[in-house]
């Protein structure tokens, strides 16, 4: 993997524990070496972005975070476990939500897939359902089938399907990609707020330098909290980060 | 019944008029053809005494019940083969060596171990029945979004959670297709069996006919069959917008 931008923060200083691995990762699918040597520590409750240029890797690290590749040699461990096959506590936001929505289930069905994988007996699962669609700001919206709704409604129903899995760990592979820049920055703030209250640890794969300064957690350097969408995308900081990791990108594109 | 869809019916109805014109102005003496009249008179009178009625339910009791094997068959079959590579390779020479086999070429054997009557003809039927739901089904099985797959990995469904909640559901358009197939070419299948061989049912009402060189009541039976067969279809049809209306708009499958 040639690039893997993370920039570290003061935050983590209470949690030494490391929660998800990697420990000289490689993998080659097809004869291709797409990751090598990857070494990378995620902590608990962290917001981690992984940026790079399109085709590095990102996406692939993520699947192996998510157990849906096995490395070709060294480990990637969940806990000190090794990942051998996708986890309950892990979920994953896809960036394609149209393809990853069950089109013949309205959104309500959607969130029951989830608690019907984790066997939830049937009189428990309206009265979740209801709760997470308000979480994600989908009230009112049960009956509706995902052609029915936008493409930042059906991100949304994705992240509640996801969240239904009550998961300790949250991997985005660029979930706000295909939003307009409106939706894009609602969201952003959203699942900011979301995964901070829950202490969700969260890995967010994104091709997009902004977000990942925006949302990470590890920077080098302090940005305020709370985020602003304005403000913290004016801040000294925030423009001198941007203009090094755009360098540290450029740099390793060739 | 509007002047609209009326319309199709004037070919075909201008046609009969015109054929029994030229059948009593000829004073036509035939051993294969009939005046309408003639046909129309001859299908009243085999409803009335029963004959044909109870031809319809012999014949449509061994097709239908053949259908129900014969697709209940190529249904699992597809999905397995569809879901699992390794087995469909393992059982594509044996699959693509009996496939063409023309299930009528089975009759000397069926009659042999079975003898007359309807379990020769079921099976007969049921052997023809497996082939497009196989195929058909194991094609759509296949064309899954794939995304839908590793989607239900994630979330950890277990193996016949998958195939009720994700496979089934995302290829039912496409197999109800193919049982539409299916249930047609049981109808004719029985009726060539019964024609050929088995003295039961609509065909052998029609060789009784031949045999008796009344080809008004010969006509009418392949009148009656048409009008099965299309009441069939219709009915399938309908049975299908029932079903997949919304399913079928969401997903695009015909």
């Amino acid at each position: 993997m040639s690039v893997v931008a993370m920039l570290d923060e003061a935050r983590a200083a209470r949690r030494q524990k490391t929660l998800i691995a990697f420990n000289a990762a490689t993998l080659r699918l097809g004869g291709k070496t797409i990751i090598e040597n990857l070494d990378l520590e995620v902590r608990p409750g962290e917001f981690l972005c992984i940026v790079g240029a399109s085709g590095c890797g990102k996406t692939t690290a993520l699947r192996l975070a998510a157990g849906l590749h096995r490395p070709t040699s060294g480990a990637v461990t969940f806990d000190g476990e090794p990942i051998t096959e996708p986890r309950r506590e892990v979920a994953i936001v896809f960036q394609d939500y149209g393809k990853a929505l069950l089109p013949w289930r309205t959104a309500a069905g959607n969130i029951s897939l989830a608690l019907e994988a984790s066997r939830v007996p049937a009189r428990e699962r309206g009265a979740r359902i209801e709760a997470l669609l308000r979480k994600v700001g989908l009230p009112g919206h049960a009956d509706k089938y995902p052609s029915e709704m936008s493409g930042g409604m059906q991100q949304r129903l994705q992240i509640a399907r996801c969240l239904a899995q009550e998961p300790t760990t949250l991997l985005m592979d660029e979930p706000f990609g295909a939003l307009d820049a409106m939706t894009r920055q609602g969201l952003q703030d959203e699942v900011l707020s979301l995964t901070h209250a829950s202490q969700t640890t969260v890995i967010f794969v994104t091709h997009d330098l902004d977000e990942a300064i925006y949302l990470g957690d590890r920077v080098v350097g302090d940005l305020p909290r709370p985020r602003d969408q304005l403000a913290t995308r004016e801040h000294p900081e925030f423009l001198r980060l941007r203009r090094q990791l755009f360098d540290f990108i450029k740099a390793t594109e060739h | 019944m509007t002047l609209d869809r009326a319309r199709p019916l004037l070919l075909p109805l201008a046609l009969t008029l015109a054929f029994e014109l030229w059948a009593r102005l000829t004073h036509l003496q035939s051993d294969s053809l009939a005046p309408p009249s003639a046909i129309l008179a001859a299908l009243a009178a085999a409803l009335a005494d029963l004959s044909i009625p109870i031809a319809t339910r012999d014949t449509l009791f061994a097709a239908f019940t053949g259908l129900a094997i014969g697709s209940a068959i190529g249904l699992s079959l597809g999905i397995a083969f569809g879901i699992s590579r390794p087995l469909d390779r393992l059982m594509e020479v044996t699959v693509e060596a009996i496939r063409p086999i023309p299930s009528i070429a089975l009759l000397p054997i069926a009659l042999i171990a079975l003898g007359f009557g309807y379990r020769m003809e079921i099976v007969i039927v049921a052997f023809a029945c497996v082939w497009p739901m196989l195929i058909l089904t194991r094609s759509a099985v296949r064309s899954i979004e794939p995304r839908l797959m590793e989607m239900s990995r994630a979330l950890r469904l277990s193996a016949p959670q998958r195939i009720a909640k994700i496979v089934i559901p995302a290829a039912l358009p496409r197999i109800f297709v193919a049982f539409r197939l299916s249930a047609g070419i049981a109808l004719i299948v029985a009726v060539t069996v019964e024609i050929a061989i088995n003295p039961i049912g609509l065909g052998a009402g029609i060789m009784l006919a031949q045999q008796a060189l009344r080809a008004d009541l010969m006509l009418a039976y392949l009148l009656w069959i048409g009008v099965i067969g299309y009441a069939l279809n219709i009915l399938l049809i309908a049975a299908q917008r029932r079903l997949f209306g919304r399913a079928a708009l969401a997903g695009g499958n015909p």
